[in-house]
């Protein structure tokens, strides 16, 4: 092997590849907007379809509050991330609670929706055209905000035991451009859902 | 031999055997009835499609030869001989001009042949429909056709019967397509491409046959168990026999007072459920209208003939002749049995 | 699999026992070991699925035959369909891109090694589901029932309504673990290749294997996603009272048709790109030249990747859909057609000027190259979307994809592994009957395949699991079914080579084929660490610069 690098004379000085953790997330947003976008394009298709049943404009409230929390995590994971890369890691930690609680709010505010429609209105998947795809969409969003909870509830729990330190900055960002996918899917959808779609 | 050699004659022999074949098969079989080659069309959609087949098949022939020939010669010119072992052939990396012409060609040749194609697909699909065009509204089940006819008010099932379409005075014959259940596909070679029955998506298309004659198909679209039992019977009728059938069609069903035990055996099983009789209390719409079920050749879907044996074992147990169909056995006595066969007898 | 390892004097070095090998073999992380896993469990699949087809074959032997039931004969087709694409050319090529991306890109391993296991082991048992559907799913009767909707699945025939039990449910779950399977094996592939190339290689060096595994993967991301999608609709249609395809509330059977074939058309360019990947690094070998025209190689497969994804509707021409949707689809599907036909002169200029040695392997890459030749020509009137309208549906397209899956992936498979095999094993295959095997497999081929086309062009159906005697099938029929019995005794010897010649086979050392890239710089089998020190490239062929000092490449690139 060392015959190999003796016959070379023109070694790259530096040789910097792209971050296998900054791709890897990459790799499995674009694969998670392709399924997102089936949903988006199934709920767009069946829009004044149903043939029974209470339509959008019947029964959705706009949920802007809600919303802006939402947003409003992907600021303050951005900062969280940051400040833990300058190893300030009280901000990063207060920061992080920060977004879990937003995000928490944010998925308060869908249980509180969607109690409604079930509860007071009879509105179900099985309801409708509207029924499926609106819940499956919302819910499919829903999911993966729980499962970005959970892995931002576990780094606090580690946080909050002081095992976190400026070395895993980078594990912290890949996580966070989940956090940042979740939101970006929930401009959409709501984009798809409250505004369009009524 | 040479396994370069040995291969290149294996090779040409293949190909000459599969072109033979292909010129074997394109004879219609037999006369009357009418195959089922794409390549014997008869009606104007058909033709259209077959005229743009051979004009495909002739270009992608020639890509075909031309490639082909290059490739065994190179297999062949530039084989290893023992005398150059140890030596390595010019280290070529490629040739822009090379891949520009090998680029440029067949987009070229993309370009026709989606010209062509569209101009078919154009004539095909966007026909315009003349006002004494024949409606028929075609309905896919699972495992037969449901045909009906809503200007002339007739109503059959699985064998269709068209006028022929003579260029003077052309009658083509407009089908809209609609399905009861699962999806299905209209073919009949000889007369159109092929269209699917599509539940809630309804679908049009026209044939205008050129030939009188019995034209066969079937369910293309896998549909369940009895997709193979799906079979097609079209009728291509002279202008006079076509009247002829349709004002059979249009009679109600056959009173004959010798079969009323059949009759009341029919209308107090649930055979009327499923069936209708026209005239009679029977309207069932799940199963076949047997108003003229004696006017047909076959039965259950071209999956037997239409004998009083058939009949018998098809009312019996429909499972001797389509297991899987939907038709329940009814499990009537033989006496009830007879009655009954007597009376669909009638029905002519 | 032992590593090149030398004996340490003076060591008691126990041997294993079969528990521990057996330990190693489940938990292990290593692409080496993992890629064997998914070949060995594809070629399982192969044998499976093969006798499905083998089954149908007698059935259609004769008009009118009871050797098996409707109901059998429909759960037949659609597990060969099932599994010869999910649980063999998935499982086959996403192994040979295990093993031979971190070698060929010097690399010590994939970039997320348990990843690469966690995705092994959920593709495994998605195979598992679908068969234990045999036993598991209960169907009207009480008994289990392999799913028998077709590989496709169509609305609505697999509503509670038509399809009872939960067969189509077996079907569904297995496909939807094993896909976020092939999702994880896409990443990592995608991460491994762009973040661990050792240093020199560029992207613009790297073995054409690596560049369109890479397109392979991303395509396995974009289009692997929509099926899961639909898939969960149809649970949620199934289980939730969901009415995605249920027509009788207004939903469309065409939706389902559209995200499946989203999925269905790029999954048949991820399943032939791999082979691709073969042809390209085969051929040049056993031509003595390298691959002519590399850029546009990279290029035109970018492109295919691209285009293939507006296809999909040519799936559909029977459909009903307008003349300007028919008319579209009928451009793009003789679009992606160019691309494709490039790489077919690219590799005749590869050998053309070269001195061809006729091993094993490069018979089946000549083999695929006149068969490829051949499908995509039968691919471009199945675009016309007109005469597609008589075409579609019927045993012409059944010729056509087997044309592509057996005449392409299956013989593109079986050169890799010719190739290859020195390399994992450490030792040759047999070259006696290896051609055995091939002339078998091509006259078998050919035979079954080659008539395929006649009964369709005659208006013979798919999917019926019997046909008429009037309609001129039936010689044809039984011919088809004789060539396949000549292939299955062809893959018989087959299995026989690969056992035997991993215990008699001659030693393959290092570089059997006198080859040019990475992998052949390192033993055969590799070590556990594929190489002593990460190499350091300056040319597409490392190896030729290295055994040609005075020519190397890095002079001309």
């Amino acid at each position: 092997m060392s015959a190999m690098a003796n016959s070379f004379p023109q070694a790259p000085a530096t040789w910097r590849l792209p971050d296998r953790g900054k791709v890897a997330m990459a790799s499995l947003i674009i694969a998670e907007s392709a399924i997102f976008t089936i949903f988006v394009v199934a709920y767009l298709f069946y829009v004044g379809k149903s043939l029974t049943g209470p339509t959008p404009r019947e029964l959705l409230e706009t949920p802007i509050f809600y919303t802006i929390c939402l947003l409003s995590s992907s600021l303050t994971i951005h900062f969280a991330a940051k400040s833990l890369t300058r190893d300030r890691v009280g901000a990063f930690l207060g920061l992080w609670v920060l977004t879990i609680v937003l995000g928490a709010t944010f998925m308060y505010g869908t249980a509180q929706e969607w109690h409604r429609l079930i509860y007071e209105h009879g509105f179900t998947i099985s309801t409708n055209l509207f029924g499926t795809t609106y819940y499956s969409l919302v819910g499919l969003h829903a999911f993966h905000v729980t499962a970005g909870l959970l892995m931002l509830l576990i780094v606090a729990i580690f946080g909050l035991l002081g095992r976190v330190g400026v070395q895993h900055s980078h594990r912290v960002e890949v996580l966070s451009m989940y956090w940042h996918f979740v939101d970006a899917v929930w401009v959409i959808v709501f984009t798809v859902v409250y505004v369009l779609g009524r | 031999m040479k396994s370069s050699t040995l291969r290149f004659v294996a090779q040409t022999m293949l190909l000459l055997l599969w072109f033979a074949m292909a010129v074997w098969a394109s004879e219609p079989i037999d006369p009357s009835p009418h195959g089922t080659n794409i390549f014997a069309p008869a009606s104007t959609p058909a033709k259209s499609i077959s005229d743009l087949s051979v004009f495909v098949l002739v270009i992608t022939g020639i890509i075909f030869v031309v490639v082909f020939t290059l490739l065994v010669y190179s297999v062949i010119k530039f084989r290893g001989r023992a005398v150059d072992a140890g030596r390595e052939p010019a280290q070529v990396y490629g040739s822009t001009q090379i891949e520009l012409a090998w680029t440029i060609i067949p987009i070229l040749i993309v370009i026709v042949l989606f010209l062509a194609t569209a101009r078919s697909i154009h004539a095909v699909q966007d026909a315009p429909e003349p006002a004494g065009a024949i409606q028929v509204t075609a309905i896919g089940h699972q495992y037969w056709w449901e045909f009906r006819y809503p200007k002339l008010g007739v109503v059959t099932a699985n064998e269709l019967h068209i006028p022929v379409s003579e260029s003077a005075n052309p009658v083509p014959t407009f089908l809209t397509l609609l399905s009861a259940d699962t999806d299905h596909s209209f073919w009949i070679p000889e007369l159109a491409g092929k269209t699917d029955l599509i539940p809630n998506h309804p679908n049009r298309m026209w044939i205008d046959p050129l030939r009188t004659g019995i034209f066969l198909g079937q369910c293309a679209q896998y549909c369940g168990v009895q997709h193979a039992k799906m079979l097609l019977r079209v009728s291509v009728d002279s202008p006079a026999d076509f009247a002829a059938w349709v004002r059979g069609q249009q009679q109600p069903a056959v009173q004959d007072a010798s079969v009323a035990t059949g009759r009341h055996v029919f209308e107090s099983n649930a055979c009327m459920n499923c069936h209708a009789v026209a005239g009679t209390n029977a309207n069932g719409r799940f199963g076949p209208d047997l108003t003229h079920l004696m006017s047909r050749v076959t039965i259950a879907s071209g999956a037997a003939t239409n004998t009083p044996e058939n009949l018998r074992l098809w009312i019996q147990d429909p499972n001797a002749i389509k297991p899987g169909s939907l038709m329940p056995a009814m499990k009537l006595s033989d006496s009830d049995l007879e009655a009954v066969v007597s009376y669909m007898e009638t029905l002519r | 699999m032992s590593s090149n390892a030398f004996t340490i004097p003076g060591v008691q070095i126990d041997e294993k026992s079969w528990v521990d090998t057996l330990h190693e073999w489940v938990t292990t992380v290593d692409h080496k070991r993992l890629g064997v896993l998914y070949i060995l469990y594809a070629l399982l699949f192969l044998v499976v699925a093969g006798v499905e087809a083998l089954i149908i074959r007698i059935q259609l032997m004769f008009p009118h035959s009871h050797f098996v039931s409707p109901q059998v004969f429909n759960r037949l087709f659609t597990m060969h369909g099932t599994t010869m694409v999910f649980f063999m050319g998935m499982p086959i090529l996403f192994g040979f891109a295990n093993y031979l991306v971190p070698l060929m890109i010097g690399a010590r391993d994939m970039a997320f090694p348990r990843l690469n296991a966690f995705s092994f082991w959920l593709s495994a048992l998605g195979g598992f589901l679908l068969y234990f559907s045999l036993v598991g799913a209960n169907g009207l009767y009480g008994a289990g029932n392999a799913p028998d909707v077709g590989w496709w699945a169509y609305a609505p025939l697999t509503a509670r309504a038509f399809s009872p039990g939960h067969s189509t449910d077996y079907w569904t779950l297995a496909l939807l673990v094993s896909g976020f399977g092939s999702i994880g094996t896409a990443i990592n592939i995608i991460a491994t290749i762009l973040c661990m190339r050792c240093p020199g290689m560029k992207l613009s060096r790297m073995p054409l294997l690596a560049w369109l595994n890479l397109v392979m993967a991303g395509m396995v991301l974009l289009a692997v996603s929509p099926l899961t999608a639909a898939q969960m609709m149809l649970l949620i249609d199934r289980y939730l009272g969901g009415h995605f395809f249920d027509t009788q509330a207004g939903g469309s059977a065409m939706l389902w048709m559209h995200f499946f074939w989203i999925f269905g058309h790029p999954e048949v360019y991820v399943l032939i790109i791999p082979c691709f990947a073969f042809m390209s690094e085969i051929i040049p070998v056993f031509s003595r030249k390298p691959i002519f025209g590399y850029p546009v190689m990279v290029a035109a497969t970018v492109c295919i990747g691209f285009v293939s994804m507006s296809v999909w509707a040519h799936h559909m021409f029977s459909v009903g859909m307008n003349s300007y949707a028919n008319s579209f689809f009928t451009i793009t599907t003789m679009a992606v057609g160019v691309p494709t036909g490039i790489k077919i002169f690219n590799w005749l200029g590869t050998m053309w000027g070269g001195r061809i040695q006729f091993k094993v392997p490069m018979l089946f890459c000549i083999a695929f190259l006149f068969q490829f030749l051949i499908a995509g020509l039968t691919g471009v009137m199945l675009g016309s979307a007109a005469f597609a309208s008589q075409l579609t549906l019927s045993y012409f397209v059944v010729a056509h994809f087997h044309y592509t899956l057996v005449g392409g992936v299956v013989f593109g498979v079986f050169a890799a592994i010719y190739y290859w095999y020195p390399k994992i094993t450490g030792r040759m295959l047999n070259e006696t009957l290896g051609k055995v095997h091939f002339w078998l497999f091509l006259i078998g081929f050919h035979l079954t395949f080659d008539l395929m086309h006649i009964p369709g062009l005659l208006g013979m159906p798919r999917r019926i699991y019997t046909y008429e005697p009037d309609r001129g099938w039936d010689i044809l029929n039984l011919l088809i079914s004789v060539g396949g019995f000549i292939q299955a005794i062809a893959v018989v010897i087959f299995v026989a080579n690969l056992i035997v010649s991993y215990f008699k086979g001659k030693k393959a050392g290092n570089d059997p084929w006198d080859a040019w890239t990475l992998e052949w710089a390192t033993s055969s089998p590799p070590p556990a660490y594929n190489f002593a020190s990460i190499p350091l490239v300056a040319s597409r062929r490392p190896l030729w610069d290295l055994k040609h000092p005075e020519d190397p490449d890095s002079r001309y690139e």
